[in-house]
């Protein structure tokens, strides 16, 4: 008998794709892993939205509102929501601006830079609002488990995936969650 | 900066140039330029040749340390509990709009800073301060206006009124230890008669157990300092009472100092150390001078220094080593990292320090308490001694009361005695919970005041405060947390991040972001903080928390905004910097607080 095909969701909020790329690391465990799930919105697949799925994976934090929409759609519609990586976990890079107040950054951006002149802020509805702080996914959603590594290794990512297909609670050993 | 030149060579020499003074050294210059500039570090490290990161990272550990200008005026308001009860932090406030300075800042004009700093051990007398490092005691509106005046006027502290500066002993009842009337070195003379080998016998007998928290037996612990292998033994009296509600220590060391100082005597004669320290913390020192004189009359009396009452071969000394500002370094290992000038980071054990303590050298540690009580095993012997009390805790134990009662203060009473007891007596008629042994003891709730004192039952290092009906036992334990979080010495991830997160989840739910999965969370961070932490510290760090989530969980509950999940801060107000600058209030410009998943 074979088992229906778990479905997989994976977006990248306020992250650098490192984490995606890392996914792709898992290399020829990618033949294993399409036998075994199927993938929904993603920058794999291209699908805009999510729909109900088994494994949702958030790389990057929370920097603006698209991001929690997002973020609310992913929770809305994964049984089970993984933070993957340092960003999605503590904020990360992006958070470094979290002790700048969020206008002197905008401004210094868009109208003091060098070789700017008689810039402004954009203020297009298109354009997402910021955050006035980065937050870690955990902050807006309930997260059920939490990959660490910036970015964690394809072996990491494959055990973790591996571990939650099967049913085992996952459990990184040392060697996976060993940086330094 | 030739003065600051002259003035580290000169304590520096005073100390012997021996780094493991370095943080005798430190606060010592810091008394004379005010802060310990960067320069400064590299001088002291240069002169005790020394790393310049062990300086600055030993500077850094000390929350009395600074490595950047203070007020002239450093104004620390304790921050127990029992403290905020008693309105602390509207006095601080007000004192710091009267002097026009943010809590935790410098004022500009360098005169005053003013923040909050860990329980000074006032809490019989309180809301407290530390003023340039002296206690003022029974803050109210009345003396906030009057030190505002002061330090307006620039008046030394010195010169300020001594009433300010009054602390009281409280006694309220008196037993064994409180009643004694024993003479300096009487217990010595009891002691030295029965000989060395005699002396530990009744120690035995005694059965006497540690007063500083882990009620380890005192005489199996001295056996093994003087089994152990080298002849440089050390002893060591743990004053450092750090444990938010406690002070009976104090009391010790303010009116019976001679006892403590004849209790690490007979630890001496006992495991033929030589060497005596006394790790005094630093909000204790305003005792400092008055402790230097005891030890002073005692050598007089020829009770300290080479053969001591005319017996060749028993010298003893004793030293003081201040502390600055570490709850850790009660822990017994931190301590003996402090006294050697390090930071007070917990050691491995084992090996204990019985064997390899001070500077690697066989070294009781003992609490300030527990060697008073060897004087009463001297003069009455251990199997007198032993008659008091229950059977796996004899003698009596000195409570310190505090919080909502008519008479706080010190309370000695034989072991064994119940909780309803000590409440009647100290006329607390409302009392709905105690918190028994500090921060970091048990929180003790209406339905079991029939318990007792005892390391059987309710063990405690001593703090007993009381909470009457009107206290919200959320608030209680979350003044703890803040408590753990600000002292973890962030050696280990667990405690270091675990004692963070806790204080996340409670700050989360008293702003009322609270959620049921919170609780679970919370639940999961204290069992991590229990089993993984490297020293005691961490691994009581979330008992408070336990303890009221079980007995008080509906103070837990009414906090909740939502049974499923809850943002822990405003996602809308989140965005109002940005539409502000971008002239923006369409939809798409704001986020719904209540559009949650369900999940
Ligand atoms: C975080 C922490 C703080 C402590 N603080 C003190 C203290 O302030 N005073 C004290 O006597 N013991 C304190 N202790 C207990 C000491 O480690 C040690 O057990 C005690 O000093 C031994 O003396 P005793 O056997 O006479 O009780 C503390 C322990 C921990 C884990
Ligand atoms: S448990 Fe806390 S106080 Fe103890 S070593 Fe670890 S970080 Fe330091």
């Amino acid at each position: 008998m074979t088992r229906p095909k778990l479905r997989i969701a994976t977006t990248s909020l306020a992250g650098c794709f490192g984490c995606h790329m890392s996914f792709l690391d898992i290399d020829e465990h990618l033949f294993e892993l399409v036998e075994l799930v199927e993938f929904d919105r993603s920058p794999l697949t291209d699908i805009k939205h999510c729909g109900p799925c088994d494994i949702g994976l958030i790389e990057g934090g929370v920097c603006n509102a698209e991001n929690v929409h997002v973020l609310r759609e992913f929770r809305n519609n994964c049984k089970t929501l993984i933070a993957v990586g340092a960003c999605a976990i503590n904020g990360g890079l992006p958070a470094q601006r979290n002790h700048l107040e969020l206008g002197a950054c905008l401004r210094e951006v868009y109208e003091f830079r060098d070789g700017l002149s008689g810039g402004q802020v954009p203020n297009d509805p298109e354009l997402p609002l910021l955050l006035d702080k980065v937050h870690p996914i955990h902050e807006v959603v309930r997260v059920d488990y939490f990959i660490p590594g910036c970015p964690p290794s394809g072996p990491t990512i494959w055990k973790f995936l591996s571990d939650l297909i099967a049913g085992r609670t996952p459990r990184l050993t040392h060697s996976l969650m060993h940086f330094d | 900066m030739p003065g600051i030149e002259r003035c580290v060579s000169e304590i520096v020499t005073r100390h012997g140039a021996d780094p493991s003074q370095l943080l005798q050294i430190l606060i010592q210059v810091q008394d004379v330029i005010g802060y310990l500039p960067a320069d400064c570090l590299s001088l002291i490290a240069e002169a005790l040749d020394l790393p310049r990161a062990r300086v600055e990272g030993v500077a850094g550990f000390y929350s009395f340390l600074h490595s950047r200008p203070v007020g002239r005026y450093r104004i620390l308001f304790s921050d127990n509990i029992t403290d905020r009860m008693l309105g602390a932090p509207a006095l601080m406030q007000a004192l710091c709009s009267k002097l026009w300075v943010e809590p935790g800042k410098l004022s500009e004009d360098g005169l005053v800073s003013i923040t909050t700093t860990s329980c000074t051990g006032m809490c019989d007398q309180g809301p407290a301060a530390l003023i340039n490092g002296r206690p003022v005691t029974r803050l109210d509106h009345r003396r906030i206006n009057e030190i505002a005046e002061l330090v307006r006027q620039q008046v030394p502290v010195s010169a300020w009124p001594a009433a300010f500066f009054n602390v009281e002993d409280n006694i309220r009842r008196r037993d064994a230890l409180l009643a004694s009337t024993a003479a300096p070195g009487d217990a010595l003379r009891a002691a030295i008669r029965v000989g060395r080998e005699g002396w530990l016998t009744e120690m035995e007998r005694s059965r006497l157990r540690g007063r500083g928290g882990a009620g380890f037996t005192t005489a199996v612990k001295w056996k093994a300092c003087r089994d152990a292998d080298g002849a440089d033994k050390v002893i060591v009296c743990n004053a450092d009472e750090g444990e938010p509600g406690t002070f009976k220590d104090r009391v010790l060391l303010a009116s019976h100092a001679d006892l403590v100082f004849e209790g690490m005597t007979l630890a001496a004669w006992a495991t033929g150390a030589q060497k005596g320290f006394m790790y005094l913390r630093g909000e204790y020192r305003y005792l400092l001078e008055h402790l230097q004189a005891v030890l002073e009359r005692r050598r007089a009396a020829g009770l300290l220094g080479a053969g001591i009452r005319g017996q060749a071969g028993f010298d003893f000394d004793i030293d003081i080593h201040l502390g600055a500002g570490a709850y850790v370094c009660g822990e017994e290992t931190a301590l003996l990292e402090s006294l050697e000038g390090k930071r007070g980071t917990p050691r491995i054990r084992p090996p204990f320090p019985v064997t390899h303590g001070y500077l690697g050298r066989p070294t009781v540690v003992n609490n300030v308490e527990t060697l008073a009580k060897t004087t009463l095993v001297a003069l009455e012997g251990g199997e007198a001694f032993a008659a008091t009390g229950t059977a796996q805790s004899t003698g009596t134990k000195l409570l310190s009361v505090s919080g909502d009662c008519a008479y706080p203060g010190i309370y000695e009473y034989p072991f064994g005695v119940s909780i309803e007891r000590v409440l009647e007596d100290c006329g607390a008629s409302d009392a709905q919970a105690v918190q028994a042994g500090g921060a970091s003891g048990v929180l003790i709730a209406g339905y079991e005041f029939h318990r007792r004192v005892a390391f059987e039952d309710v063990p405690t290092a001593g703090a007993f405060m009381v909470f009457d009906s009107g206290r919200d036992a959320f608030e209680i334990a979350r003044n703890f947390v803040d408590f753990f979080a600000h002292e973890s010495c962030g050696f280990c991830t667990p405690c270091r991040v675990g004692t963070s997160l806790l204080k996340g989840y409670m700050d989360k739910l008293a702003s009322g972001h609270g959620a049921k999965p919170d609780l679970a969370d919370i639940e999961w961070v204290t069992r991590l903080l229990k089993n993984a932490s490297h020293c005691g510290l961490g691994s009581s760090a979330p008992n408070p928390v336990i303890d009221t989530l079980v007995k008080f969980r509906p103070t837990f509950e009414r906090r909740l905004e939502s049974l499923h999940f809850e943002p822990a801060f405003d996602l809308d107000a989140a965005l109002a910097t940005a539409r502000r600058i971008t002239g923006r209030d369409d939809a798409a410009a704001h986020l719904d607080r209540k559009k949650e998943t369900q999940r």
